[in-house]
């Protein structure tokens, strides 16, 4: 896990995105379990509340669930609900600032589809060169 | 339940060291008193701690006076700068000293903790380098049964090895039972994310007290040309602001997030910046 606390996003969405991510990348298999909030506060330095927030807002999610007395698990079906939350975020995030972006310099929808394509091509076939 | 302050003042002579402080601490909550060097920090916890005495002002706990009141003052502890042990006492028979004071003093802690960080509990006080002197009355911080903590720069003089030890140890005991901590500190970015609540302090003055998340949530850098910022910047909070060529850049804390007029760019600032924007004015004396 990883924190960067410069501000840019909130601690309890940060602790959030960081166990989503170790559930993506495979740390924790469905049915496993994650490490608990004082484990989390403990290593990270984070205040308990604020790892207990980015918690809850993945059993909302369904992402993990609380077992009485024994922890967080994650849930069945987790991987993919963090993909689709993740498709959702990169459209806003990156394709809404990409059309604007695009309109303030007078492109297109075609040439920005157009561009789109060429970068495709360009990362395919260029990005295992070395020079 | 909560520690209410108001009004607290304290001059020495015409010197205003703390100027008609408004203080709520509310039970099991981290907070962190952040102030430059003379600040006033220190002589808010004395008088908390009904160490010195206060020109005006009142302090209580559930409605009751903290001053000379035994009773109240034994759930507050302070660990402070000026040490109060004597010098020849051992740090072992300073903790079983400690214990007949305050009957639940987790004396087993102690001496794991005393273990975690090195600390030979058969050196007398004396004895101890100024770290570990810092290490030893965090020790009795910790594991002392108050419900309000109040440590007087916890890591001075501590290598980065025990500050992270500290910190650790403070989320720990807390985690385990919740109880009010005050940390008096100038070292924001290590204590940041450990926060419930900030409290700034400069000059005597209370600069702003709140959670931190939600303080952090309203606080922006914003840069954008001189003239649409000069129309905007009355609407909001300015802390700081500067201007170079036809750009001007600014601190500011908003209530909820208006919009920006265009040109305008925001971005998101550290503890460490707002703290820095909000002590500018002061200067050593």
């Amino acid at each position: 896990m990883h924190f960067d606390f410069d501000g840019n996003t909130p601690l309890y969405l940060q602790v959030a995105e960081q166990i989503e991510e170790a559930i993506l990348t495979n740390g924790f298999k469905s049915g496993e379990q994650v490490p608990s909030t004082t484990e989390i506060s403990r290593e990270f330095h984070i205040n308990p509340a604020t790892v207990l927030k980015g918690m809850n807002i993945l059993v909302n999610d369904e992402i993990i669930e609380k077992r009485r007395g024994l922890g967080m698990f994650v849930l069945e079906g987790a991987r993919e609900r963090i993909t689709d939350k993740r498709r959702t975020q990169f459209y806003d995030d990156n394709i809404q600032p990409l059309i604007n972006a695009a309109r303030q310099i007078g492109l297109s929808e075609a040439v920005l589809a157009e561009m789109i394509k060429r970068g495709y091509a360009d990362n395919g076939t260029d990005n295992q060169k070395i020079d | 339940m909560a520690l209410i302050i108001k009004k607290l003042t304290k001059h020495a002579g015409r010197k205003m060291l703390l100027h008609s402080a408004n203080l709520t601490f509310e039970p099991e909550t981290i907070y962190g008193l952040l102030g430059r060097n003379g600040a006033g920090k220190s002589t808010l916890l004395n008088m908390i701690a009904d160490r010195i005495p206060r020109s005006s002002g009142e302090i209580t706990i559930d409605g009751q006076s903290v001053h000379e009141n035994d009773h109240v003052l034994q759930r507050f502890f302070l660990a402070s700068e000026d040490n109060l042990y004597p010098a020849r006492e051992r740090v072992n028979n300073l903790f079983k000293t400690t214990k007949q004071l305050y009957g639940e003093f987790d004396v087993d802690y102690a001496e794991y903790l005393a273990k975690a960080f090195g600390l030979n509990t058969r050196t007398s006080f004396g004895r101890l380098s100024t770290g570990y002197r810092t290490i030893f009355k965090d020790i009795i911080a910790l594991c002392v049964p108050a419900d309000y903590i109040m440590l007087d720069e916890p890591v001075l003089g501590l290598d980065a090895g025990h500050r992270e030890l500290f910190y650790r140890e403070l989320i720990t005991t807390y985690a385990d039972r919740p109880r009010t901590f005050i940390i008096a500190t100038h070292l924001i970015e290590e204590v940041e994310t450990i926060l419930n609540n900030v409290i700034v302090i400069n000059q005597g003055r209370i600069k702003l007290a709140e959670p931190v998340e939600a303080l952090m949530a309203r606080s922006y850098r914003l840069a954008g040309p001189s003239d649409a910022m000069a129309m905007f910047l009355p609407s909001v909070k300015v802390l700081s602001q500067s201007s170079f060529g036809h750009e001007t850049r600014a601190i500011v804390t908003m209530i909820g997030s208006p919009a920006l007029p265009e040109g305008i760019a925001k971005q998101s600032l550290s503890l460490q910046d707002l703290f820095v924007a909000l002590t500018e004015d002061s200067h050593e004396d």
